[in-house]
């Protein structure tokens, strides 16, 4: 298949704007042993906790994202991605309204999000979603 | 010459299908849940066919980035404007006087006030912007410092000032005493800069709603500055913006408060005479 | 204490007993993640809001351990049940020790 000039150059751009490449294996490794800490190594079901975050993230230095886990005495938020992958945990005290925060937070490149809630019976969940963090034209 | 261009920015923007919003969308925009902002509007006469409507920068970013500017209590911005209102009330200078001294409630006394900057000043027969405005007001009326343009504390001050025109229509005056300035911001925004070749209309008049590389081009307009960028969290003034535009051509870069952008200011915010001052806005 | 820090809160005026009602809280502060490098190479330090907590009448409404992928100008939105009249305390604790704090009061009934 022969490109031509402007075939290339298009998809070499198309191919640099999205940052689709993984990101450093040891910044994963240090995402499951905060997981680990949080659920002490318990088994972690899928379902029962939403997280919101935006498929492409506008800029990967704020990124407003929410979790909400119905019954849930905390949730933590980690981006596996990021050199730092604990972004912060919600303990829902005694008047809290709903086991559900928003905040926003820094990604670091294109990665999983993960949020893990802690039910009240000691019992963990999870979801996780890929946000797309791309490297803007002239303002980005 | 144009040409090439053209097509340099045209084959990046084809590169990126995967991105399904491509025009300004239709949202509206009102915040705190009262404040009804025009953020679309029929082109200012001057503007003789260049652009059909003026549409706010606020169109073309994510609907989560929109999100944030939609209420006093989501908007960073509004951090800086509380820091403008406690240095309001600061006595400086040698005369002893705050801001409030002359100018008391802000919101009475500057309601409009952004809306018709910059403008020109009989006093000093010169052009000024809102932050050649605050400095001015400063140096000869509080004999105190001017702050330094473009940073946080002249920026917040902007911001603060110009929120207390949020939903009012832009309005500058583009003839008399300021029309030679009008025409040399007109002469500078239709300038090809730097070794990319680009003026502000090769994008901002010529691509907006296209993409360059995953930025969602728009037509650069000011009505939302000073602006809340989410890339540096923090606010930024216009002039700031043009800079970093320019830089962006790879050319050699103006000054804030230079002649030169203070003729752009001028020009580029009356492209957006109709719309409603934003300021401070949210942005990527 | 870092300069210029200032909370941002929304909370309501008044509520029904027993209502639930939406927080927003917003404050200045750079949150300096420790990732930074100087122009020399150097790493410029940590320096963030390490938790932030919110009371009504003394009791925990909830606990937020933050981390440095917080973004600068950290912004929470939250729940909490308003069971009587009283008083909201917003605390922010910064790693340098400084503590940051604001009160929202709300009437009932």
């Amino acid at each position: 298949m022969s490109f031509s000039r402007r075939d290339t150059l298009a998809l070499g751009a198309g191919a640099v704007a999205l940052t689709a490449l993984p990101l450093r294996v040891s910044a994963a490794a240090s995402a499951d042993e905060v997981i680990n800490a949080f659920t002490g190594g318990a088994d972690v079901a899928d379902g029962g906790v939403e997280l919101t975050a935006p498929e492409i993230a506008e800029n990967g230095n704020t990124v407003p994202v929410a979790v909400a886990a119905e019954g849930a005495a905390a949730i933590i938020i980690v981006a596996t991605g990021n050199p730092n992958p604990n972004v912060a945990t919600f303990n829902f005290g005694e008047l809290s309204g709903a086991s559900s925060a928003s905040t926003r937070i820094r990604l670091a490149g294109t990665q999983e999000v993960a949020a893990i809630a802690k039910m009240a019976d000691g019992s963990f969940k999870k979801a996780s979603r890929t946000v797309k963090v791309t490297i803007g034209g002239c303002g980005g | 010459m144009k040409f090439k261009t053209m097509s340099l920015v045209a084959a990046v923007a084809v590169a990126l299908p995967t991105f399904a919003i491509a025009d300004a969308d239709d949202d509206k925009l009102v915040v705190n849940g009262d404040m009804e902002m025009v953020t679309k509007t029929k082109a200012a006469a001057h503007l003789d066919g260049a652009l059909d409507e003026a549409i706010s920068g606020w169109h073309f970013r994510s609907d989560e980035t929109q999100a944030l500017q939609a209420d006093d209590f989501d908007n960073p911005g509004m951090i800086y404007v509380d820091q403008a209102m406690d240095d309001w009330v600061k006595v400086e200078g040698s005369e002893g006087k705050s801001c409030a001294s002359c100018h008391d409630d802000p919101a009475e006394s500057m309601k409009g006030v952004r809306a018709v900057y910059p403008k020109w000043n009989e006093e000093t027969g010169k052009l000024h912007t809102l932050q050649t405005q605050i400095n001015h007001c400063r140096t000869e009326r509080m004999g105190a410092e001017p702050l330094k343009y473009a940073k946080t504390k002249i920026n917040r001050m902007e911001a603060m000032i110009s929120s207390h025109s949020r939903g009012m229509p832009v309005n500058v005056a583009i003839d008399g005493p300021v029309a030679d300035i009008w025409a040399k911001g007109k002469e500078m925004y239709y300038t090809r800069f730097g070794q990319l070749e680009l003026s502000c209309a090769s994008c901002h008049e010529e691509n907006y709603g296209n993409h360059i590389r995953s930025d969602h081009l728009s037509q650069g307009q000011i009505n939302g500055f000073p602006v809340y960028r989410l890339k540096n969290a923090k606010l930024t003034s216009a002039q700031a913006r043009f800079k970093g535009c320019i830089r962006d051509t790879r050319a050699e870069t103006f000054s804030p408060n230079s002649d030169e952008f203070h003729a752009l200011e001028l020009y580029v915010t009356s492209r957006g005479n109709g719309l409603s001052v934003e300021g401070p806005s949210v942005r990527n | 204490m870092a300069e210029g820090v200032k909370p941002r809160v929304k909370a309501p005026k008044s509520a029904a007993a027993g209502e639930t009602v939406t927080l927003k809280t917003l404050i200045s502060h750079k949150m300096e993640s420790g990732q930074r490098k100087k122009k020399d190479g150097s790493p410029i330090p940590r320096s963030i809001i390490n938790r932030f907590t919110c009371e009504y009448n003394g009791k925990s409404v909830i606990d937020v351990a933050m981390e440095p992928s917080i973004s600068t100008n950290p912004y929470f939105e939250f729940k909490a049940v308003v069971p009587e009249a009283g008083d909201f305390k917003f605390t922010w604790y910064d790693d340098d020790g400084s503590v940051y704090e604001t009160t929202k009061s709300v009437k009932v009934g």
